[in-house]
């Protein structure tokens, strides 16, 4: 868990250290689909699955974007930050402040559920080998994203919602065959209403709380102190508290699957 | 060290479980986050700014925590009246509402909101990085005064939050106090700017931005000093408190209460572990005889 270390000073006042932005260049853009592209950066952090950055664009805005590797963020183009960043190209510089949140804390036997550029921040578990099984979905074959990389490296499952690749519907039949209570962790990240979806699997299965859940939310500080992100009723912080929660938290949530917050934070349903 | 008597407080017209209140633009953008504030020792909360009309913020960064200090620009980013539902759970908790306008109109607007749903006001004249809000009227203590006016009408008690960034704090708490204040707020953030070298440009995406936390600890102390020395009404504390012995030194200052802001950085459970030095249920010193106490 990255969080501001402190020491004392002369005042007795306990100093805050730094957690800066670093500037990093892009070395590599990788088209992943045509919405989704990986930027690879010059410097590479040290982070677990599940864990997140602030990206700093100069001059737009700071989002935050899981780590899809230490030295990489997979992004799909949605709004003006992802917009101006995909107008970035190989040798430009962005800030990359993290890495931030708690991650996915994977054990035992594992399987990684990942709908859309929710492959993201699952994809790590596979490059780290912490990873049994993956269940990849996608509205159709030319938006799975990584299906070739993840191809041979782990047991790949495929799901595309119109059936041009694998499985002809949603992940949540493949996890139905897969028997989620064979596994000690399973890892989600994904569109919320997919994830609820498993959620509710998982919870007829009785292994709820193995379920760990990458959430998505609006955030401006991504530190823990602005509160942009705090869901209900628990006030928990998805920048620092998660953004990963188990399944058994979730299930105590009003507001997972129904609704999140925008910038000036009004409720805005799914 | 010092410690104090554990026990509510009355301050200003509101009821606090303990001396240590939230303070406004953290962690107090929802209910379910006031709530759980209070839950982790906070004596009372004051909400995330609310205005006229839902504002999205600046453009990011929006923070930028530094080496002894946050820098912040988040420009008022606020839900407007949609807040008011956010605060169902919570009437008999002690909530402040924290409230801006651009004119003493819309501060009477906004104030009139929160009659019966809140325990207080603290009005937003300090913010130094929204134009037309925040330090704009702060820094005119006419503005101050009629804001504050305009505020009293909604007959909730009103805290006044004051900017340092001007050459007299006292004259801007007399005329909080002149417009009808039951207590002076001190201090919000000190305008200030990084530059990231390696970025070539300011580290908020707005440029300038306040900076808090233990950097202006000392800044805070003096401003809450020469208030206490200039108004009759009480003094609220802010500005870099992070222990139980900051807290102590801002009271003999003369804060009758703090806030408490940054120090959240460190861990949300700072309320509890603060009050767990701060207070001793046997041989702590009653507040009245430390308030202020170093200018005897």
């Amino acid at each position: 868990m990255t969080a501001a270390k402190t020491r004392a000073t002369l005042w007795g006042v306990l100093m805050i250290e730094e957690i800066p932005s670093e500037p990093v260049v892009i070395t590599h853009i990788v088209r992943e689909t045509a919405s989704i592209r990986t930027f690879e950066f010059s410097r590479r952090f040290e982070a677990q699955a599940g864990q997140f950055c602030m990206v700093w664009i100069p001059g737009i805005d700071e989002i935050p974007m899981a780590l899809s590797a230490g030295n990489a963020i997979t992004v799909q183009k949605v709004g003006e930050a992802t917009g101006a960043l995909f107008s970035r190209s190989e040798g430009d510089v962005i800030g990359i402040k993290g890495p931030l949140g708690n991650g996915f804390s994977p054990e035992g036997r594992v399987l990684a559920v990942a709908g859309g550029v929710g492959a993201a921040p699952l994809r790590p578990l596979v490059t780290y080998g912490q990873a049994d099984t993956f269940i990849l979905g996608a509205r159709t074959a030319e938006e799975l994203l990584y299906a070739d990389e993840l191809n041979g490296k782990v047991d790949l499952r495929i799901a595309t919602d119109d059936g041009t690749r694998g499985h002809h519907g949603f992940v949540t039949a493949l996890l139905e065959e897969a028997d989620p209570a064979s596994y000690d962790t399973i890892c989600v990240c994904g569109p919320e209403m997919m994830m609820k979806a498993v959620l509710a699997i998982l919870d007829a299965h009785g292994v709820a709380d193995r379920g760990q859940f990458s959430l998505h939310r609006y955030m401006k500080c991504g530190v823990g102190i602005c509160g942009s992100c705090c869901c209900d009723p628990s006030g928990l912080r998805v920048c620092r508290d998660g953004p990963v929660f188990t399944g058994d938290v979730l299930l105590q949530s009003s507001e997972f699957g129904r609704y999140s917050r925008d910038a000036s934070g009004r409720r805005i349903p799914f | 060290m010092v410690a104090l008597c554990p026990g509510p407080v009355d301050i200003a017209g509101v009821r606090l479980n303990n001396h240590l209140i939230l303070a406004a633009g953290l962690l107090g953008t929802t209910g379910a986050s006031l709530a759980r504030m209070l839950s982790l020792g906070a004596g009372g909360v004051v909400t995330k700014s609310i205005g006229p009309e839902p504002k999205t913020g600046h453009a990011g960064p929006c923070v930028a925590v530094i080496d002894g200090a946050i820098l912040n620009a988040m420009g008022l980013p606020n839900p407007s009246k949609d807040f008011l539902g956010e605060l169902d759970r919570l009437s008999h908790e002690p909530v402040i509402a924290s409230i801006f306008g651009g004119t003493p109109e819309e501060f009477g607007e906004v104030a009139s909101w929160f009659a019966g749903k809140v325990q207080g006001l603290e009005l937003n004249l300090s913010c130094p990085h929204a134009e037309g809000y925040g330090a704009a009227l702060g820094s005119d203590p006419e503005m101050v005064r009629e804001c504050t006016r305009a505020a009293k009408r909604a007959g909730l008690p009103v805290w006044v939050k004051l900017t340092p960034n001007v050459c007299s704090i006292a004259e801007f708490g007399i005329a909080a106090q002149e417009g009808g204040a039951d207590a002076v707020v001190a201090i919000n953030t000190v305008k200030a700017m990084r530059i990231s070298t390696g970025m070539r440009r300011p580290v908020l995406g707005h440029g300038m931005g306040g900076l808090s936390g233990p950097a202006i600890f000392p800044i805070a102390v003096r401003c809450v000093w020469e208030l206490y020395e200039a108004c009759d009404i009480p003094v609220i504390g802010c500005g870099g408190v992070s222990t139980a012995d900051n807290v102590v030194e801002m009271m003999m200052a003369g804060a009758s209460a703090v806030e408490i802001g940054s120090a959240l950085i460190e861990s949300d459970t700072i309320f509890s572990s603060v009050a767990q030095q701060l207070y001793r249920r046997d041989g702590g010193e009653d507040a009245c005889d430390i308030v202020g106490c170093a200018h005897d």
